[in-house]
């Protein structure tokens, strides 16, 4: 294979002198390389080495920064040749499901993907029923996809990126933490596929070397660098070993090989005396209906390093938690050492050490606290501490990064430090669960190197979760669980040669599938109609097992996975705006939307929850204002003075004062807000027209409530005058040259939630949807699913307004939820056109959602878009849109936010509307910018929009 | 049990070093404390700023336009001359608070006596405005209209006068108010989203997992993250009040400050248990984050810190009696403004104990249960 070569007929993507970076490291370095059309091409090497980036590349879903590719044809980079080329190319990236929709059934999954690739509901109705009958979903159509099994989740993955019918198929380590029997079914619907349709090529990146063996051609990694290419037997030929693994590690540099040895086990010798380190006993754990551990009886002697198998998501990790006491047995027992597991028990946790599923520890600390903080609690005395923790770090040789932050470390090193921590206390247990998962060959070989050690050396028992077949074999026994249950616990160098097969994978499928066969009631009959389709699926339907289907879809079943031979020469044209993708995204979103409970609620009472509690909090109205006198005239003109004020509704009289002492008191201790004093003498120079003056004290602590009760008092005074005048026959004695009539217009008796409701409205109508409207992109952001828009033929504006509409729904609703609680319960008339109100309110919640897409390009995580919409909408929202200072009041910058900001225009709709009586024609000029807003930030949003990764 | 505290002890210094980490939240704590108190409290306008005004002046005379000049920046802006048919469709749109409208012959008629009336059409939907504004524009128009008058009929004084005086705040400063009410809030939020953070950062990562397994009880887990982000968020308060409250926006603060402090440990105790307790209703980072928005508004809103107390109907009052934030609030400017002492604050303090306590059993009860789900 040249390098230099152009693109020929005989290849399907061509890359040359690509290079990739994120920030200071760096993927890919210099790759240049030619696919081979129409064959199974491998992308093997550890995690971390750049073949995720490779293939997010080819599939168009990464922007490429240096170099160039060819992709069926043509440049990859150019934006019209990924528009042409995507419905012909097929993706599902790494991890289980992280394209699929967690929330969503199997079926509404398909139908998603499939209503993208324009396919109509016929259509759509065969190609899913195919495509599930022939994986084994059909029975499973119904459950959501976050709770199907590892194996199910990765079959429906390729359902959706079958559903198209794809010439370039990209799987992204699809087997990963799958089962074998799960992955052995996975690679023969590959195979079926594939003779389906000779012509199409696929490309995957596997971890896992026994299965790269098969392929057809090779590309081996390292380090963001091609190491190899070639079949797996020439690879094999030119470093003149015999196995994948071996060849891999010869072709790695010298550096990297270095202290490299095959690991050696040595056969266990059990030691006597004591009851055995672990025993479970019909241990069962149940959540809800489902049982995810189904009486599972173990007995693991001191000493034996005991390998557990099995699928994610088949229960491993659920017996280990509760053989550590993390979760409480549902029913069973558990016993450490002959001490039944007690979650309250603390003592036994010392003797166990623990390294969970993934790197779990913490990343703000160095690798030596790290270190010591787990020495601490465990409560190393402090005399031994450091030398504990130097021992570690000298044991695992951590030296070199004994101050660097695990982030910075290789996942290698990564999970030396994990294991340092969990020995720290020198337990005499350990418990693993994968620990190994994701590190590459060399690493894994010395992790192992040091559990033989522990094992023999230090009698530590070990108790191992693991998914790599040459891991179990380093083991004494092994354990094989599947659905809950414990199929085989057996010594692994004998049992394949009890079940008559060759390698210890091999018997595990052996099991696996008697296990299927017998959990379906041995459905044979099904097996015998293979050639009726249609009575299989029939059956099915009735029988509704699992195991069953998942037999089925066995190697031996050669049912065509891809049907349409004659779809794609008849590929539609991707057309510029499709209304059935927008709509695919938009029942997705609302479906996802109906099933999030937390958003759910956000979405539907947040902004009546909002309301009821801004109606209270801005409310200006102040009642019951508490007040005391000290009258020291005592006469009956003081108490009609103070009787004037306490028979107002606006104040509450307390105890009356007795002297100064006690008005301090009583008013540093808040109990009353307002204090008179009456001076001696007060009813006779009144008599006298002496000058007289009351003292009122007022607590100025809240400065707002203080202006209202010195407003109040100032006017009960006059209001005591003018009556005094007029009872002693001197009615203008007060009045001034001329008078001044107050009308209080629209809302004559000043009441503040009359004139705050209607203002809150347009508040909240912006803040939360647009919030929802953000968070829904930067979700998919986050969560990865996102790819799906970039690498299929939805447009920009399709995807945004998806997912916008059903957010306006959800903003329309909650308009009229607010309308009518301020109507009927804070008692807001509502004076004009009601429609008027709600089509303006329609188009207020299409331009509120078109801002929380706008904001959301600029947002990476979930919690950054929660908060950050809150305070870019609130804002000018709060001051700049006229809710208290007019619009027509402010300068500068406000000024210039307020005039473009749809809030303004809607604030003066809904003002209009409820206390001005008014309707469209007068607020015609309110509604022009209001609808101009909508497309100016949905046309800003899919400018930003990128339709790739950067 | 000093094995506990060691324990305890231990793992919060760790919630420090994770936090001493995460620059992010840091410069956000930094920033709540310390220029958004002071720009909150300096940037408070007064209740009436730059209101607009028109004015018809059917009269056109000497005095009214004496009236006319009298309005002017920063109460109002300069008023518009408008027709009297125009008035209508400028207050409908939102464009002017007030129209003035002075009648024919007004100067006139208030030389002869005759009392005649202006008037005034104020926008009641602006309730801010409309209330402070309409007393300033009596105000103005007849002390303009008087002082024209005075040439001609003498001013007779109020028989009883009215000394009005407030204590505390005498100029009723409102960035004195904002300042502390800020200081409060922040207390309460960072409190709730700190711990709340620092329990849904061990799952996101799965760390709870490994502490899980070592012999720690859930209580020495809590407790450390009580401790240790109350603790930043203490020092946070401390620093505002006596650095950015008392020093740079010089407010004259009444109470004892240790007496305060005092108050807000016992606060901060009810507030971070709420933040764990919310932290294990919420599954992830984003819904803690949506949680926290539908618990903190209405608390902060509803706990007399906004609008007092008195203007809450009864229901809200008594529900609202049950929150911490009400009477940490009520404690705070008690404390703070009227200088009241342990005397006359105790019931606020037993109140927030009482409460406080009430919240950690609780959280302490949701966490033990959800751990289980959590690992």
């Amino acid at each position: 294979m040249s390098d230099e070569e152009p693109a020929e007929p005989g290849t399907v993507a061509q890359m040359s002198g690509v290079s990739l970076g994120y920030g200071k490291t760096i993927a890919l370095d210099d790759v240049t390389l030619a696919f081979p059309a129409g064959r199974l091409i491998g992308l093997v090497g550890p995690d971390g080495v750049g073949k995720s980036s490779l293939l997010a590349l080819l599939a168009g879903a990464r922007a490429l920064q240096k170099g160039s590719i060819e992709v069926l044809g043509g440049d990859i980079a150019s934006a019209r040749h990924r528009r042409a080329v995507c419905p012909r190319i097929a993706y599902m990236p790494q991890g289980l499901g992280k394209n699929l929709y967690p929330s969503l059934s199997v079926e509404e999954n398909i139908a998603f993907f499939s209503r993208l690739f324009g396919q109509g509901p016929q259509e759509r109705r065969r190609r899913i029923d195919h495509l599930t009958r022939s994986t084994g979903l059909f029975p499973f159509k119904d459950r959501s996809a976050g709770k199907l099994s590892g194996g199910m989740k990765q079959k429906l993955g390729l359902c959706c990126a079958l559903i198209h019918d794809p010439d370039l198929l990209i799987l992204d380590e699809p087997t990963t933490g799958v089962d074998p029997l799960s992955r052995r079914q996975f690679w023969a619907l590959i195979d079926v596929i594939r003779r389906e349709r000779p012509g199409m090529s696929v490309l995957v990146a596997t971890a896992y070397m026994e299965e790269a063996a098969r392929f057809d051609w090779l590309v081996a990694m390292d380090a963001g660098k091609v190491l190899a290419t070639g079949s797996a037997t020439e690879l094999q030929a030119k470093t003149g070993t015999t196995s994948l693994e071996a060849a891999f590690v010869a072709f790695l540099p010298e550096a990297k090989r270095e202290g490299y040895s095959p690991v050696v086990t040595t056969p266990f010798e059990p030691r006597d005396g004591g009851p055995p380190a672990i025993e479970a006993d019909g241990l069962t754990m149940r959540f809800g209906d489902f049982t995810a551990v189904d009486h599972v009886s173990l007995k693991i002697e001191r000493g034996e390093i005991f390998g557990f198998l099995g699928s994610n998501g088949c229960g491993k990790t659920t017996t280990m938690k509760m053989l550590t006491g993390l979760l409480p047995a549902s029913e069973g027992e558990a016993r450490l050492f002959g001490r039944r597991v007690d979650p309250k028990d603390l003592m036994i946790r010392r003797r166990v050490g623990y390294m969970s599923q993934g790197f779990s520890l913490y990343g703000e600390l160095t690798v030596r606290q790290n270190l010591s903080l787990h020495a601490n609690l465990f409560h190393i005395p402090e005399g031994e501490l450091e030398a504990r923790v130097d021992e570690m770090i000298a044991r695992f040789d951590l030296a070199d990064s004994a101050d660097a932050y695990p982030e910075a470390l290789p996942l290698g090193r990564r999970q030396r430090l994990s294991l340092a921590v969990a020995l720290i206390h020198r337990p005499e247990m350990l418990i693993l669960d994968e620990p190994t998962s994701g590190v590459d060959p060399v690493a894994r070989d010395g992790f192992w190197r040091i559990l033989i050690d522990l094992a023999r050396k230090d009698g530590v028992t070990i108790f191992i979760s693991t998914h790599f077949m040459n891991e179990a074999e380093r083991c004494d026994r092994v354990s094989l669980m599947h659905a809950g249950r414990v199929l085989v616990t057996a010594d692994q160098r004998t049992l394949p040669a009890s079940r008559g097969v060759a390698t210890l994978e091999e018997a595990f499928i052996g099991y696996l599938e008697a296990a299927s066969g017998e959990a379906g009631g041995a459905p044979e009959s099904l097996l015998d109609d293979q050639a009726d389709r249609l009575r299989v699926a029939a059956k099915s339907d009735a029988s509704a097992d699992p195991s069953a289907f998942e037999r089925l879809s066995g190697p031996e079943e050669a049912r065509p996975l891809i049907e349409g031979h004659s779809f794609p020469e008849k590929r539609p044209k991707p057309r510029a705006f499709d209304f059935r993708r927008m709509r695919s995204y938009a029942r997705r979103e609302a479906l996802e939307l109906r099933r999030d409970p937390v958003r759910l609620t956000m979405a539907l009472i947040g902004c009546a929850l909002l309301m009821f509690v801004m109606g209270y909090g801005i409310n200006l109205d102040v009642q019951n204002l508490t007040f005391a006198v000290l009258d020291r005239d005592q006469t009956t003109v003081s108490r009609d003075y103070t009787l004037n004020i306490a028979g107002s509704d606006y104040f509450d009289e307390k105890p009356p004062l007795e002297s100064y002492r006690e008005l301090d008191r009583r008013m540093r201790a808040g109990e009353i807000g307002l204090a008179l004093e009456i001076p001696p003498g007060f009813a006779r120079d009144i008599a006298r027209g002496k000058d007289v003056a009351v003292a009122a004290w007022i607590d100025g602590a809240m400065p707002s409530r203080a202006e209202t009760i010195s407003g109040y008092v100032q006017g009960m005074h006059l209001n005591w005058l003018a009556r005094k005048a007029r009872e002693s026959g001197q009615p203008d004695a007060l009045a001034g040259p001329a008078e001044i009539e107050i009308r209080y217009r629209y809302n004559p008796d000043v009441k503040s939630l009359v004139a705050m409701v209607p203002a809150i409205i347009p508040m909240l109508l912006m803040m939360i949807p647009s919030m929802l409207a953000a968070l829904s992109v930067v979700r998919e952001k986050e969560l990865g699913s996102i790819v799906n828009f970039y690498v299929t033929p939805t447009t920009r504006l399709e995807f945004l307004i998806g997912k916008q509409l059903p957010y306006v729904a959800i903003a329309t609703f909650s308009f009229v939820l607010l309308a009518v609680l301020a109507v009927f319960f804070f008692a807001v008339p509502l004076k004009g056109s009601f429609t008027t109100l709600l089509v303006a309110a329609i188009v207020y919640g299409a331009a509120a959602t078109a801002m929380g897409l706008l904001i959301s390009s600029f947002m990476k995580s979930q919690i950054a878009a929660i908060f950050g919409t809150a305070i870019l909408t609130l804002l000018p929202a709060q001051s700049f849109s006229g809710m208290i200072d007019p619009v027509s009041s402010l300068e500068g910058f406000g000024r210039v936010v307020g005039e473009m900001y749809p809030t303004t225009y809607f604030l003066t709709i809904t003002r209009g509307v409820f206390s001005k009586a008014l309707g469209f024609g007068d607020l015609a000029g309110q509604f022009l910018p209001l609808i101009l807003a909508v497309p100016v930030l949905l046309g800003l949003s899919a400018a930003f929009l990128k339709k790739q990764e950067r | 049990m000093s094995a506990s505290l060691a324990n305890i002890f231990h793992l919060g210094i760790k919630e420090l070093r994770s936090l001493w980490r995460d620059p992010v939240l840091l410069i956000f704590v930094l920033y709540a404390f310390s220029l958004a108190i002071y720009s909150t409290a300096t940037s408070i306008p007064g209740t009436l700023n730059r209101a607009p005004i028109s004015i018809v002046d059917h009269d056109r005379s000497q005095l009214s336009t004496r009236i006319r000049a009298a309005f002017y920046p920063p109460f109002f802006i300069e008023p518009v001359l408008i027709d009297e048919s125009e008035m209508d469709r400028r207050l409908d749109e939102g464009h002017d608070t007030f129209a003035l409208v002075i009648p024919p012959d007004f100067q006139k008629d208030v030389l002869a006596g005759h009392r005649p009336s202006v008037q005034l059409n104020v926008d009641a939907t602006r309730i801010s405005q409309a209330f402070a504004g309409s007393g300033y524009v009596q105000s103005i128009v007849s002390g303009e209209v008087a002082a024209f008058a005075r040439r001609y009929r003498a001013a007779e004084a109020l028989p009883v006068d009215l000394a009005l005086r407030a204590r505390f705040n005498p100029a009723l400063d409102q960035s004195w108010f904002g300042a502390v009410v800020e200081v409060i809030n922040n207390v309460t939020m960072f409190a709730i989203i700190l711990t709340g953070a620092a329990l849904i950062r061990e799952r996101e990562h799965g760390t709870i997992e490994h502490l899980l397994v070592m012999p720690l009880t859930p209580f020495e887990i809590m407790a450390s993250k009580i401790w240790s982000m109350g603790l930043v968020v203490l020092v946070a308060c401390a620093f505002s009040i006596l650095l950015v409250v008392r020093e740079l926006l010089s407010v004259s603060i009444g109470g004892s400050i240790p007496l305060f402090i005092f108050g807000t440990m016992l606060h901060l105790f009810a507030a971070s248990s709420m933040g764990i307790f919310l932290a294990t209703l919420a599954r992830t980072m984003p819904q803690l984050g949506l949680l926290i928005i539908l618990v903190l508004l209405p608390l902060q809103m509803l706990s007399g810190g906004m609008t007092p107390m008195e203007s809450m109907p009864e229901a809200v009052r008594i529900l609202m009696f049950a929150a911490p934030t009400t009477h940490f609030v009520s404690l705070g400017q008690a404390i703070l403004f009227r200088g009241a002492g342990i005397g006359e604050v105790w019931p606020q303090l037993v109140a927030i104990t009482i409460i406080g306590a009430v919240l950690f059993a609780a959280a302490l009860m949701r966490f033990r249960a959800s751990i289980g789900a959590m690992a």
